[in-house]
């Protein structure tokens, strides 16, 4: 079994985590047409590398992001969500 | 014949020649002892024959002695498919050989083999599928033909269980290599686990002969374990299999009815070799057995393998066999060593002084079999790769020793990351690009013989035993396309059996890169995946855990007759009674004509505190919050960023920046946590708590519910103008702190009293005491499923599904259109500018007809138009109700549906407009 590094709690079993799905910054629903707003919805990248996605200690119920590569399925590193989310989510 | 082939002490480290044990095998008392095992105490009975072969019924015996073969896969009398060389004898065991028809001995599915040429590889893939039809006959013979062993229906469960182990280091492999790693890893202070899968430690100390003195394994032996056992801090696990190794070194380690699961910081992998199978005519016949199982025999359980043998040779480990069968007394006829030229090794030496005829430069070219078992060998000159001369000798003997070489035991490594390699010029392997924290421990260089593959005109030179596959099937395979080893496996089943190519990955990628003219590096062996040994359900079950939830009135709703059903991790009670039908309609009408009472302690509840904690739930919620007065409830729908309905509940106001959200018993886990997702993007100030376990809750329900809970209540007015419909209030009820809500989820005067946890029976108790004379009674979740149906409130889960959004449901009215944002908000714009695609609508059936179900289908004529998505007999109105999704052709009032009862009868409903009861919402309002 997996261990990812917890920002919060350290390394833990990945069973004690919830993915939470790949990091995309917020789009902005005013500035966005319908088929732009559908493709933020719908269409995931399925990067093949380094991706960055949300994944939850479900315990402690902390939210952090992690960058992993999908070729390897190595977490290069964890952080927390601060680094990424601006005051209104959109980077 | 008893225990004739036992030989005397010293050979025999495991046996307890103090205490005879006896069993059965094939229904003949068979005797053994202690520290037998089944395949060990038949040898020693001069009984060979353990087993028939998967598909052509061939009588097979001791192969390796180790547990690392399908030959040797016996019934027990609970429990099929047993390892005997593996498996220890008791008193009054009873063991059968498996796969035969008639006896083992006289097996007449034996007979198939003469047909071996009409049942090629891939026969399955070419036969049998003409006429159609035709497989659904063949396959049910060929189950009964091929199977293995018998599952015992009447198995009742039993005690397996899961651990959890850390350590330092995990030495995996007992033997002199693992030994010496662990002591090495503990005199650097590291905790160390060393797993060794046999009964003791040693390895090949116990049983291989490195040197001409015989004494000499045994006294490293004895200096290696005790200096294992002085060190405090190692730990030794012995029959504990190491049976698979996952991300970031977790081993599955199996022992007894217990899966390990281990976490370790470095694994070290000393797991040794495999020896190989040499393949010639017959090479299957008992009395063919590698070196090792030889002397396994000998030194381990004390039983001479043999009268007369003759040893294959291709490296000079053969030599230390020689010795070890000389010395227990079985008469060497020759020693065939396929090698031109026979080395200089000390043990060759002593053998050809001990008077043994050394062919060198020779194969067995065939075996054959007298009473199924050798009777002779026939030797030939090789004279090419896998080429013999057309004549050669013929010897007598009853025992073959095969030691031409060996695999490393690489699949831990492999499962690793690592790679296996092979050199062409010495025929040896290597493992390389380890994964950080795994080594390998350092093992001794056993010589290969590169090409032990002698073909024969009449085939059965077979490289994987498991699965009956010859030479030639495996060249077959290669010619019908499949040219990659692991099309090969797949066509073939080759690798596929019990043993999982143990000993047929190797030959078959010898044949592949001859067959296909590539090199075996090339050509490689095909994935050995986890488990490295059998695994049985009940070792992957374990014990069973299931969490349970239960409120604080849970005993309250026993002692009243509830039926209770778990709603995820939750109990709660169905309905209170013995009659299902009887019971829901009284709970019903209860609720409809005087008083009832509701557990609603599961409801989820979320605490969101803070100066955005209104622009908090204006985002997550379709609703509208920020003007919302304190001291009143909304109502509270979520869409995802698609605009579909995850969840709903409610929203109270309990001061500028204090809210209380509930939200579905099954949702509010995902729900908070995705509330949680959001706002690390968001990052609006504002405190979210799951205070969902904090407290208990009931729900008074009915038009006396206002007079059966006034007295109780202090610090606070019940009336209907202090206290309207969508209020809430905090103060004491039946002198306990709680909240109220006035909801109308079910479509009566009622209030939801939210208190403590602890206090939730306290609070029970006195409303059901202050309802007394009022007739009050408690009131289960089918009920108040009922009670909502025919307000025609929707519960997202079983009236919503994946897709629904809230135009869909009729929901517009909970959308506030003056919100900059909400999650789904910018879809649900796309949305509704598009033609519905269906709708959820109500429908009345005639109360005669049978009632639909939940997934009924609504049909027009040959088209599916929708769905029922709940439906009961209302006792209130005294029809049939229900919520369906319909084409919105269909969905306007007035309109008459079908509904496909079970495939049996069309029901006709007619869609009315809702709710079913009390239109206007005037009860929950009183």
């Amino acid at each position: 079994m997996k261990i990812l590094i917890c920002p919060l709690n350290g390394p833990r079993n990945i069973s004690e985590f919830t993915y939470g799905g790949e990091y995309h910054p917020l789009a902005d629903p005013q500035k966005s047409n319908d088929r732009a707003w559908a493709d933020y919805v719908f269409f995931h990248d399925n990067h093949a590398g380094i991706v960055i996605e949300w994944w939850c200690h479900t315990a402690s119920s902390y939210w952090f992001l992690a960058e992993r590569d999908t070729r390897t399925d190595n977490v290069v590193r964890t952080f927390p969500a601060s680094e990424l989310a601006t005051s209104d989510g959109r980077s | 014949m008893s225990q004739v082939n036992r030989l005397p002490a010293p050979q025999g480290s495991l046996v307890d020649r103090a205490q005879t044990v006896s069993f059965e095998f094939e229904g003949q008392c068979v005797e053994g002892f202690a520290g037998d095992t089944i395949a060990s105490a038949l040898a020693a009975s001069d009984l060979w024959l353990l087993s028939r072969s998967f598909k052509y019924h061939r009588p097979r015996g001791v192969l390796t002695m180790a547990g690392q073969d399908a030959n040797t896969l016996v019934q027990l009398s609970g429990e099929p498919n047993c390892l005997a060389d593996r498996t220890p004898i008791s008193e009054g065991l009873q063991v059968t050989g498996q796969n035969y028809s008639g006896s083992l001995r006289r097996d007449r599915g034996s007979l198939i083999g003469r047909f071996a040429r009409f049942l090629p590889v891939g026969f399955y893939y070419h036969a049998f599928f003409r006429p159609r039809g035709a497989w659904n006959w063949w396959s049910a013979w060929f189950r009964k033909k091929a199977g293995l062993g018998v599952v015992d229906q009447s198995f009742v469960g039993e005690g397996f269980d899961k651990q959890y182990r850390f350590c330092d280091v995990v030495v995996i492999g007992g033997g002199p290599v693992g030994m010496s790693a662990a002591i090495t890893a503990a005199t650097s202070g590291a905790e160390v686990l060393l797993l060794e899968e046999h009964t003791v430690l040693g390895g090949s100390l116990n049983y291989a002969r490195a040197g001409i003195d015989a004494n000499a394994e045994k006294l490293r032996r004895k200096r290696l374990v005790s200096e294992v056992e002085a060190a405090p801090s190692i730990t030794v696990m012995t029959s504990a299999t190491a049976t698979g190794w996952y991300a970031d070194n977790w081993v599955s380690v199996l022992c007894g009815k217990r899966l390990h699961k281990l976490r370790a910081r470095k694994v070290v992998l000393c797991s040794g070799y495999l020896e190989q199978l040499a393949l010639f005519h017959n090479n299957d016949l008992p009395g063919v057995m590698m070196g090792s199982a030889a002397q396994r025999l000998i030194k381990l359980y004390g039983v001479q393998p043999g009268k007369r043998a003759v040893v294959l040779a291709g490296n000079d480990e053969a030599y230390g066999v020689v010795l070890d069968l000389l010395d227990a007394g079985v008469a060497v006829a020759a020693v065939v060593d396929c090698r031109a030229e026979v080395s200089s090794d000390e043990r060759v030496t002593a053998a050809s002084h001990r008077g043994v005829a050394v062919m060198s430069g020779h194969a067995v070219y065939a075996a054959h079999g007298d009473h199924q078992h050798l009777a002779s060998v026939e030797v030939r000159r090789i004279v090419g790769q896998g080429e013999c001369a057309s004549h050669g000798e013929r010897i007598n003997c009853d025992l073959l020793c095969v030691s031409v070489g060996v695999m490393p035991a690489y699949q831990l490594a492999c499962q690793a990351g690592a790679e296996l390699n092979y050199e062409e010029q010495s025929a040896s392997f290597s493992i390389t690009r380890l994964p950080p924290n795994f080594e390998l421990g350092e093992a001794w260089d056993v010589e290969n013989f590169p090409w032990p593959i002698f073909a024969h005109p009449q085939g059965k030179e077979f490289v994987d035993f498991d699965e009956d596959l010859q030479i030639a099937d495996i060249v077959n395979a290669t010619l019908a396309g499949y040219k990659h080893v692991q099309l090969v496996k797949r066509y073939s089943t080759c690798g596929m059996g019990p043993s999982q190519g143990r000993h047929s990955a190797l030959p078959t990628a010898r044949l592949v890169a001859q067959a296909t003219g590539t090199t075996i590096a090339e050509t490689g062996v095909t994935t050995a995946r986890p488990p490295f040994a059998p695994e049985t359900l009940g070792h992957c079950a374990g014990r069973s855990f299931y969490p349970a939830l239960r409120t604080n009135i849970h005993h309250r709703h026993i002692e009243a007759g509830a039926q209770m059903l778990q709603a995820g991790a939750w109990y709660r009670p169905a309905y209170y009674g013995d009659d299902p039908e009887r019971a829901i309609r009284e709970e019903v009408l209860q609720v409809r004509q005087s008083v009832g009472l509701i557990d609603v302690s599961t409801l989820g509840g979320i605490e969101v505190r803070g100066p955005d904690a209104a622009e908090f739930l204006n985002r997550v919620y379709t609703f509208a919050y920020m003007k919302q007065a304190p001291g009143t409830v909304r109502y509270a729908l979520m869409t995802n960023e698609a605009g579909v309905v995850i969840d709903d509940g409610v929203v109270c106001r309990l001061g500028p920046q204090h809210f209380y959200v509930t939200a579905t018993t099954g949702g509010v886990e995902a729900v908070f946590r995705k509330m949680l997702q959001w706002n690390a993007q968001w990052r609006l100030d504002v405190v979210l708590m799951n205070v969902t376990s904090a407290y208990a809750g009931v729900n008074i329900v009915g038009p006396a519910s206002r007079a059966v809970l006034e007295p109780l209540c202090t610090g606070f007015d019940v009336d209907k103008t202090a206290f309207p419909y969508l209020g809430v209030r905090r103060g004491i009820v039946a002198g306990i702190p709680a909240m109220l809500l006035r909801v109308g989820f079910v479509g009566e005067l009622g209030y939801e009293i939210h208190v403590p946890q602890h206090c939730g029976e306290a609070l029970w108790d006195a409303l059901m005491d202050a309802g007394e004379s009022a007739g009050i009674r408690p009131v289960g979740i089918e009920a108040q499923r009922l009670l909502r149906l025919e307000k025609g409130h929707v519960i997202v889960g079983q009236d919503t599904d994946a897709m629904s959004n809230p135009m869909e449901l009729q929901m517009q009215w909970a959308i506030a259109r003056k919100k900059d944002f909400f999650v789904g908000g910018r879809s649900l714009e796309v949305l509704e500018r598009r033609p519905l695609r269906r709708m959820l609508v109500g429908f009345c059936a005639n109360p005669a007809g049978s009632v639909p179900k939940e997934s009924h289908l609504i049909i027009d004529g040959d088209n599916m138009i929708g769905r029922v998505t709940s439906c009961a007999w209302s006792p209130s109105l005294e029809k049939i109700i229900g919520l369906a999704y319909v084409d919105p052709a269909s969905a306007a009032p007035g309109s008459v549906i079908s509904i496909d009862v079970d495939g049996r009868r069309t029901v006709s409903a007619e869609v009315v407009s809702m709710p079913f009861y009390d239109a206007d919402g005037l009860r929950q309002a009183l």
